[in-house]
C-alpha cells in the first residue's frame, strides 16, 4: 500500500472528485448527527453551555493525528506527499481574529453552514451569502494588503520543528491538554444543567410568546 | 401550540445540551463518537488524496466565477481571483476539489438531518432576539468569516481541522485566535444566543 493514493497515482482527476463527494457526504453526515447544523448549539460553546464543539474538533484531531502518525511510521503513508499549508503568521492570526468575530456574530463556520443550509435554516442561508460578500470584499480589496498576506513566513513548519521536540512528545501534550479539556467540559457543562435546572429562566412569558409567533413567520418564510 | 423553540425542548430533562430542536427527532450523538468518527473521515481524505477537508475555498472558487462573470477583464487583473480560476480540472474553476467536496457536505447534512427528522427550516438563534436581527447578524458574521478565512488560507475545516491534525504552526495559531476572540466578545453578544 502506498499513499496518499491519489499522489501516486491509483486513480485520476475525475474519480478525485468522485471520492471528494463522498468524503463530503460523510463528513456532512456526521457534522450534522453531532448538532453542528444548528448555531445555537455551535454558539452555545462560548457560553460554557455545551461544549461539543470543543470535543469534536479535538476528538477529530486527535485521531486524524494518531492516524496519520501511525500509518507514517509504519511507511504506508508517505507524509512527505501531505499536503501542509506554509505558515504566515500575521495574516493567519488576523485571519483567526476575523473568524473568531464571525462565529460569536453569526453561529457558523462556512462548513457547518453549509449543513445547517441542508437542513433548511434561513439563518444559515444568511450566513452563507455573508461568506461569499466577504471572500468578495477581501478579492476586490486584495492589491491592498498582498504583501501583508506574506508576512510572517516561517516556511511549513510543523510544532515539532518549531519546539525542537519529537513528534510524539508533541502528541502526548495535545492528547494530553485535548483530555484535561473534556474533563473541564464536562465539569463546566454539569454546573451550568445544575444551576438551570430543566426550564429556562432566563425567559419571561411573554418573550417565549413573541418567539413562538416569529418562528412560526420563519418557518413560513423557508418554505 | 408546538413550537420548534420552546425552553422546555431546547433545555430538557439534563439540560446539559441545547437538544435537537425538533419533537420526535432523533437525539445527536454523543461528541467523542462523532470527533472519532469525523477523525476518520479526515484521515481517509489524507489516506486517499493527501490532502485534508475545506469548506472556504468552495465558497472562494465560486465567488471567482461569478466575478469572471460579471467583469471578466476585472477578474483578469486580480491575482486573488486568478488563483481560484485556475484551479479547476480542465480549466472549470468549479471542477475542483473542495467544490465536489461541499456539494457531498450539503447532500450528507441533508440525508442526516431527512433520517433523524430534523429538517426544521428554523432559524437557530437565542430567544432573546427577533428572526429579522437573527439574520443581520447571521449575514454580519458569514461576512466576517468570510473576509478571515481568506487572510487565514482556510477556515474551521481546512485550517482548523486539517491543519490542527498535521500539527501545521500556522493552524494552531490561527485556532488559539479563533477561539480567543470568540470568548473575548461572547458576553458582549449574550442577547444573540442566550
Amino acid at each position: 500500500m502506498n499513499a496518499p493514493f491519489f499522489k501516486f497515482g491509483y486513480f485520476g482527476d475525475e474519480v478525485s472528485l468522485l471520492i471528494a463527494v463522498v468524503i463530503g457526504v460523510l463528513f456532512g453526515f456526521v457534522l450534522e448527527r453531532a448538532g453542528f447544523g444548528n448555531g445555537r448549539k455551535l454558539a452555545a460553546q462560548f457560553y460554557f453551555q455545551d461544549l461539543a464543539v470543543f470535543k469534536v474538533m479535538f476528538s477529530a484531531i486527535i485521531t486524524a493525528m494518531l492516524g496519520i502518525f501511525y500509518l507514517s511510521w509504519s511507511g504506508l503513508l508517505d507524509i512527505s506527499l501531505v499536503y501542509k499549508g506554509t505558515t504566515y503568521l500575521y495574516s493567519q492570526l488576523l485571519g483567526g481574529a476575523f473568524l473568531g468575530v464571525g462565529f460569536i456574530l453569526g453561529g457558523y463556520c462556512p462548513g457547518t453552514s453549509i449543513v445547517a443550509m441542508a437542513t433548511g435554516r434561513l439563518d444559515a442561508v444568511m450566513f452563507g451569502v455573508g461568506v461569499f460578500l466577504g471572500i468578495f470584499i477581501f478579492g476586490e480589496a486584495y492589491p491592498l494588503f498582498a504583501d501583508f498576506m506574506f508576512t510572517g513566513n516561517m516556511g511549513v513548519v510543523t510544532l515539532p520543528e518549531l519546539l525542537n521536540i519529537s513528534y510524539g512528545l508533541v502528541m502526548l501534550i495535545v492528547i494530553a491538554v485535548a483530555v484535561g479539556g473534556f474533563f473541564g467540559a464536562e465539569y463546566l457543562e454539569k454546573r451550568w444543567a445544575e444551576k438551570h435546572g430543566g426550564s429556562d429562566e432566563r425567559q419571561s412569558g411573554e418573550t417565549v410568546v413573541e418567539e413562538t409567533i416569529e418562528v412560526t413567520i420563519a418557518t413560513q418564510t423557508t418554505y | 401550540m408546538a413550537s420548534d423553540h420552546s425552553p422546555n425542548e431546547l433545555y430538557g430533562a439534563s439540560a446539559a445540551l441545547i437538544r435537537p430542536d425538533t419533537a420526535g427527532a432523533a437525539p445527536y450523538w454523543n461528541p467523542y463518537v462523532s470527533g472519532v468518527l469525523l477523525g476518520l473521515v479526515l484521515l481517509a481524505a489524507y489516506v486517499l488524496m493527501g490532502r485534508g477537508l475545506g469548506a472556504s475555498g468552495a465558497f472562494s472558487s465560486v465567488t471567482a466565477l461569478a466575478v469572471e462573470k460579471a467583469a471578466p477583464a476585472h477578474a483578469a487583473g486580480n491575482e486573488f481571483y486568478q488563483g481560484y480560476l485556475q484551479n479547476g480540472i480542465g480549466g472549470n474553476p468549479l471542477k475542483s476539489w473542495l467544490v465536489f467536496e461541499v456539494i457531498g457536505v450539503f447532500l450528507g447534512g441533508f440525508l442526516s438531518a431527512a433520517l433523524a427528522g430534523r429538517l426544521t427550516g428554523n432559524v437557530a438563534k437565542g430567544p432573546r432576539i427577533s428572526v429579522r436581527t437573527r439574520l443581520l447578524f447571521a449575514l454580519a458574521g458569514g461576512t466576517m468569516m468570510g473576509i478571515g478565512a481568506k487572510f487565514a488560507r482556510g477556515c474551521t475545516s481546512g485550517q482548523g481541522l486539517s491543519g490542527g491534525a498535521v500539527l501545521n504552526v500556522g493552524s494552531w495559531a490561527f485556532m488559539l485566535m479563533v477561539f480567543a476572540l470568540a470568548y473575548a466578545l461572547a458576553y458582549s453578544f449574550r442577547r444573540l444566543w442566550t
